[in-house]
């Protein structure tokens, strides 16, 4: 079983963002990166899959080259090798994204049973790229995976909806999006980070498109500072509290 | 003509869809709706009341339940029939996911969660991202606007519209579009009684409670106020609580009439998923806590000490 897991480098912003001054961009000067939370899930799916089935777990993503940091530390989790493709560090648009990734998937010697992705980015949630890749790869798509299970050539999915789980099926070669909750992932260990220096991370090299989702400036959305009104401290501000809840009919 | 794609289950209509309506007519252009499967022919009533005057029923022997691509072959022979000047849909996994196969088929550009559309040459939008704390305005070139509408940002208004017409037709569906689909359903995690999509009343606990034993005066407080309990992403990564009941970008997005977060501080994940609560009460020891910026009302303090004493007074209050 080859699995192909996509990942994105995106900074790990706390409680406030600041913007940069051109406001096309997140200010990251002060901030640390990471990939999105449920891409953690695809690579510890990937890794659990090849650890049932044997096979390899390749990572890839688009970026700059700093996005290899991010590569290192999941290819510490237990995948085999990564492929960056490196762009000038401008962020690309979903189309170009992903005639870029279906290129680097294309060029790869392995043909991928299983491709997984992280059921949205953190930062440009755009909700897309995994489907245009399976478009262009003429693959059949299960989004927003829930719990999954390989068997027989079928990938058998679970979506978690309002009420309750919806099941699906793909026969491999398959592309899932997958959701936080899928599995716990794992923390590398001191041997996987000292194996993961060693792996190998090819290098490629793609040119930007013409957006055509043309990011034209980043705001902070209107600061929806309501003015909390403090009732108390303490036990003490229940009374206030119970007469609020009367009012709006809570209760 | 702008082109709303109504989604339903099982003839059941997402209620998302019709603020993608009222959007859709804001724009002040004609509106007409698809739906895709033979059940959602019966919602050309409701269609119609929030302004589409012609439902379109796409259905296939093929499409038996959502089949997401199928979906995105139906709008894409809609769309090359009717020439609208956009195409709309709820900013809901559904909306965004067929939508995208609308786009990936046409091989042209889609904006997801937008709060605002402006059509023109190019098109223009403000989208959300960053879990709704940035707004992105963008261009959109290409002639037809493929867009989904963000969740709660635009309230549904009845226009008392007649039922729409409905004009039934059959997408020339390829074997590879219905290969995904649903195949059953269960009725899964849910506890059977009130879930966080339609509670009115969540009380929502973070690292604040401790631990899955914390939970206990949370679970009596919301079934005291008739609702049901939710948490942050901390709660359920460290395994106090089950998945579903997860509240935020990651998790649910949910508006009820009341939502109590106790013992949240407010990652902008968890505020994505609540912030559009009619009113918010915050129960934390931090009087810093970023949460309180989205809040109506606060107390400061324990909620191991607030929440027992409000459970107490609430009963008390009620006789």
């Amino acid at each position: 079983m080859d699995v192909l897991v996509c990942l994105k480098r995106v900074p790990l912003a706390g409680g406030t963002l600041i913007l940069t001054p051109d406001s096309r961009d997140i200010e990251t000067k002060h901030l640390g990166f990471g990939i999105s939370p449920h891409e953690e899930n695809a690579v510890e799916a990937g890794v659990q899959l090849v650890e049932q089935m044997g096979g390899t777990l390749t990572l890839l993503t688009l970026g700059p080259s700093d996005a290899e940091e991010q590569l290192r530390s999941q290819l510490a989790i237990g995948a085999t090798r990564a492929v960056l493709i490196e762009t000038d560090g401008q962020e690309w648009d979903p189309q170009g994204t992903a005639a870029a990734l279906v290129d680097a998937i294309v060029a790869e010697e392995t043909n991928f049973d299983l491709i997984i992705f992280g059921a949205e980015s953190a930062d440009s949630a755009g909700y897309q790229i995994h489907i245009r890749i399976a478009h262009a790869l003429n693959r059949p798509i299960v989004t927003n995976v829930k719990s999954m299970k390989v068997e027989n050539g079928i990938v058998s999915c679970e979506r978690v909806v309002e009420h309750g789980r919806e099941h699906y099926e793909a026969p491999l070669p398959a592309i899932i999006t997958v959701r936080d909750g899928l599995n716990i992932p794992r923390y590398p260990s001191v041997p996987g980070r000292m194996q993961a220096r060693k792996k190998v991370v090819d290098i490629k090299k793609a040119e930007p498109r013409v957006p055509k989702l043309e990011k034209v400036t980043l705001a902070l959305a209107p600061s929806k500072d309501k003015g909390a009104e403090i009732l108390g401290k303490g036990a003490d501000a229940v009374p206030a509290l119970v007469e609020v809840l009367k009012q709006i009919g809570a209760f | 003509m702008i082109l709303v794609l109504v989604d339903h289950d099982r003839g059941e209509i997402d209620p998302l869809s019709l603020r993608a309506l009222t959007s859709a007519h804001k724009l002040g252009h004609d509106v007409e709706a698809i739906v895709i499967g033979n059940d959602g022919a019966a919602l050309a009533n409701i269609v119609g009341e929030y302004g589409a005057q012609v439902l379109h029923v796409a259905s296939h022997a093929a499409i038996t339940d959502y089949t997401p691509m199928a979906s995105g072959r139906a709008l894409k022979d809609l769309v090359e029939k009717l020439k609208p000047a956009a195409v709309l849909a709820a900013g809901s996994p559904r909306g965004n996911e067929q939508l995208a196969h609308l786009a990936a088929f046409l091989d042209i550009p889609m904006a997801a969660e937008c709060l605002e559309i402006t059509l023109g040459s190019p098109h223009h939008v403000l989208r959300a991202r960053w879990a709704g704390n940035l707004i992105e305005s963008a261009y959109v070139h290409a002639e037809l606007l493929v867009a989904t509408v963000l969740s709660f940002s635009v309230e549904p208004e009845s226009i008392s519209g007649a039922a729409a017409t409905v004009a039934q037709f059959e997408p020339a569906l390829q074997p590879a579009d219905s290969v995904v689909k649903i195949l059953s359903r269960d009725a899964g995690e849910s506890k059977g009684g009130v879930t966080l999509n339609d509670a009115k009343v969540i009380v929502s606990g973070g690292r604040g409670v401790g631990g899955p034993d914390g939970f206990g005066n949370l679970e009596e407080l919301a079934a005291l106020l008739g609702g049901t309990v939710g948490c942050s992403r901390v709660v359920t990564s460290s395994g106090w609580r089950p998945h579903a009941e997860q509240v935020g970008q990651t998790g649910t997005k949910v508006a009820p009439d009341l939502y109590i977060a106790a013992g949240i501080s407010g990652a902008m994940q968890h505020i994505a998923g609540m912030k559009n609560s009619k009113t918010i009460v915050v129960i934390n020891t931090d009087p810093e806590a970023p949460i309180l910026r989205y809040a109506d009302y606060a107390i400061i303090g324990d909620l191991h000490q607030v929440i027992p004493a409000l459970t107490s007074a609430i009963r008390q209050a009620k006789g």
